[in-house]
């Protein structure tokens, strides 16, 4: 018994060390729709810098309930601006630590080739049953989606084929799985250098809805962070804005 | 009251979702029931886990396959396609599918475990009165499982109010058709309308634990007593 404890808490005492030595963890919330150039930062960000980036990825709005409920992240990446102003004016951010990341683009897009149309004529023909958005009280693509809607005078007309989605991933998984024929989705999640990856897209026009300006904030849980910093400088630099910029947002 | 119409809207469908959920699985979990309590079969064991798959498994587990399955493209999909009934996601109807999935060991094994526990004896003392086997599953078995019936009605009603993550992926928050209570609540969160949430939210912490206070003092004396 004895030994077999003295080996137990040999290991607790490195994990102990181990911790200290990781200390350089960045724990971040990431809006759903930044995930997969998120996942490319990341990676070089480990390669460049040798921290290590923990993200999670979701709706912004809950990651409002969780920040203010003591979650641990110590950087937010929010899908709007108006989160992280929240958030820095109620103490949970670090003052003068927001900045704009990413500028969001939408895409009205369907996983079948050829449906979609380049100037979104597609729907204003009745041949689709169901239209996915993210629940536009929660999700800043799901209200873009309603405004484009309501640019086009086309609110009522598919009122009652709208499904929502929890979060822009969601609709993205109901166009993508075939139950709704077309959806609003953020354009990064089916572009990639250029062009649309897979099925067919209309690039939704900026002017058709306000601008989805998507932005970041240190949280006051990596005030004393370095690799929390760290991570937010090489968002600002030019590397992370050409990967960004490969998936179709703007800076 | 700081409720709002789409908050009623939204006990209405869950009440409607569970009470027919409930019946149907009543007329589908009986002989299913039945059936594992009497068999000698090998297929006793993989049928019995299988009912039970549901108790274990995350919801976004069955969600993600019900979505897959009855999309365009899965079996389900292809089949209610052909029969001209579209697809089911996004439909009250596909919201029952997932909910009978979803409560179904809640309703089979109370009512197996009565069966089990009523034995043959009854039945072939019956049969030796020359009761038909109807007559004997009404006459005998039915009153004699009535605790269990009463256990399953309430936990697969209970269980399925409860119903979130398989709703939340199939559903599409569509208002009157697959907007339920949970899905309401979670919207109310999520939108940071928290004295909404809590109306609900408490409005559901009640009426769950009356539902489980009558099912104690209901079924549990008779149990007792049986």
């Amino acid at each position: 018994m004895a030994p077999h404890s003295r080996r137990i808490s040999g290991l607790l005492v490195a994990l102990a060390l181990s911790g200290q030595a990781l200390a350089d963890d960045v724990q971040v919330a990431v809006a759903a729709n930044f995930s997969a150039p998120m996942q490319a930062i990341a990676r070089a960000f480990e390669q460049s810098s040798g921290h290590r980036v923990i993200a999670a990825y979701g709706a912004t709005g809950q990651f409002y309930a969780q920040i203010n409920h003591g979650a641990p992240f110590e950087v937010l990446l929010a899908a709007d601006d108006s989160t992280p102003a929240k958030l820095e004016s109620e103490g949970a951010g670090v003052p003068g630590s927001r900045f704009t990341y990413a500028v969001g683009a939408l895409a009205l897009w369907s996983a079948r080739p050829g449906y979609v149309d380049d100037a979104g004529a597609v729907l204003k023909r009745d041949t689709f049953r169901h239209l996915a958005i993210a629940n536009p009280q929660t999700a800043p693509y799901g209200l873009a989606a309603t405004q484009v809607l309501e640019k086009l005078g086309l609110t009522q007309a598919v009122k009652h084929k709208l499904v929502e989605g929890q979060n822009i991933a969601q609709a993205y998984q109901f166009v993508a799985s075939g139950n709704a024929e077309l959806g609003f989705v953020a354009l990064s999640q089916v572009y990639r250098d250029g062009q649309i990856t897979q099925g067919s897209a209309w690039r939704v026009p900026a002017q058709l809805h306000a601008p989805i300006r998507q932005d970041a904030l240190l949280l006051a849980k990596g005030q004393n962070n370095p690799a929390a910093r760290a991570l937010l400088e090489y968002l600002r630099g030019e590397q992370a804005a050409t990967l960004i910029r490969a998936y179709g947002y703007q800076r | 009251m700081p409720l709002t119409s789409a908050d009623f809207a939204a006990i209405w469908l869950t009440l409607q979702l569970a009470s027919l959920t409930t019946v149907l699985l009543l007329l589908i979990g009986t002989p299913i029931a039945w059936w594992l309590a009497h068999t000698r079969s090998r297929l006793k064991a993989p049928v019995g886990a299988l009912v039970a798959l549901p108790l274990v498994l995350p919801p976004t587990v069955i969600g993600f396959y019900l979505l897959v399955a009855m999309g365009p493209h899965g079996p389900v999909g292809q089949l209610t396609q052909s029969l001209g009934l579209g697809t089911l996601p996004f439909s009250f109807a596909g919201l029952l599918v997932g909910s009978l999935i979803y409560s179904l060991p809640f309703v089979v094994q109370p009512i197996q475990n009565a069966f089990e526990a009523i034995g043959r004896r009854p039945l072939e003392v019956a049969a030796t009165l020359r009761a038909s086997p109807w007559d004997c599953f009404l006459s005998v078995v039915l009153p004699l499982a009535r605790p269990g019936f009463l256990t399953a009605s309430v936990l697969g009603f209970a269980h399925t109010l409860g119903e979130f993550g398989v709703v939340l992926m199939i559903g599409g928050n569509i208002p009157d058709k697959t907007r339920v209570v949970s899905v309401q609540i979670f919207n109310h969160v999520e939108a940071m309308e928290y004295a909404k949430a809590h109306w609900l939210a408490g409005g559901m912490l009640l009426f769950a634990f009356l539902i489980l206070l009558v099912l104690h003092l209901k079924v549990r004396p008779s149990l007792r007593s049986a």
